[in-house]
């Protein structure tokens, strides 16, 4: 039986929304509050869905400690309380929170192969989140 | 096609033990779950039914009926019981969640007759949840 199983994290970073490829004025008009020179900050909650067969003898899909231990090494550790301009991963692209659910995933897609990684889920605050199952449709 | 949520709580017992495995297994693979004498958990469980929006009532699924499914089939059987020794899938299976979301599902497929089961979700905390959609 193939079952998906969903672990919540959170982490807390601050990051600009900027464009170099934009005038000054455009980048206002694009990002508004979130050009501010300064940065700002954002509690994310990050959701990790796997799926696999349930294994007979454990009753699991994965060791959750395995994949906790994914989460923590690869994507808190480097994320967490952190500038989020300031780290290698968006030395050429904006942090969006679009962009930080990509770069998640293919991280995770990556470091973590006990189970099939189906999508990520990241919440930028309780009124949006975004979704990115590696260019798949979402499941309903 | 609209899909229709509803969602309960119950309350259980639980321990993760396989009698193949050694004491040290057990123990490795379960960590704190392996405590023989158990724990419990407050769950919540989300059962998603699909169908047609009927023309006369507005409705996909009585939800009244729904939740009388839901109740003698899922939480009569469930709620504030040990799963391990009084829920009859879990005399010889772990009752982890994956399995606990197969069993509500094997026990909620064939009991609806309007809506079609479409997804059984069980939350064991608020941030470990398992989705079932009846997969082989």
């Amino acid at each position: 039986m193939k079952a998906h199983l969903t672990r919540r994290y959170l982490f807390s970073a601050s990051h600009r929304l900027h464009c170099d490829g934009l005038s000054e004025s455009e980048n206002q008009a694009t990002y508004g509050k979130c050009n501010n020179p300064h940065g700002h900050g954002h509690n994310y909650a990050l959701e990790v869905t796997v799926s696999g067969q349930v294994n007979p003898q454990t009753g699991m899909v994965c060791n959750l400690v395995d994949l906790d231990g994914a989460v923590h090494r690869e994507v808190l550790e480097r994320f967490d309380h952190v500038n989020l301009n300031a780290r290698r991963e968006f030395a050429a692209t904006v942090p969006t929170t679009e962009n930080l659910s990509e770069v998640i995933f293919n991280i995770l897609k990556q470091r973590f192969t006990a189970a099939h990684l189906e999508e990520v889920r990241l919440e930028e605050t309780m009124m949006n989140s975004f979704e990115y199952a590696g260019g798949a449709e979402l499941r309903v | 096609m609209v899909y229709l949520t509803r969602k309960c709580e119950f309350s259980a017992s639980h321990y993760y033990h396989n009698p193949e495995f050694s004491t040290e297994e057990n123990q490795r693979i379960f960590g704190k779950c392996a405590n023989l004498n158990g724990h419990g958990h407050n769950y919540t469980l989300e059962v998603t039914v699909k169908g047609d929006v009927d023309p006369k009532t507005g409705f996909v699924v009585d939800l009244k009926e729904l939740k009388e499914i839901l109740n003698r089939e899922v939480l009569d059987a469930l709620d504030h019981r040990h799963l391990n020794k009084e829920v009859p899938e879990f005399l010889r299976q772990i009752p982890t969640t994956e399995n606990l979301a197969i069993a509500i599902w094997n026990r909620l497929q064939g009991k609806l007759h309007v809506a079609k089961l479409h997804r059984v979700r069980v939350y064991e905390l608020p941030d470990l949840f398992v989705d079932f959609y009846g997969e082989a």
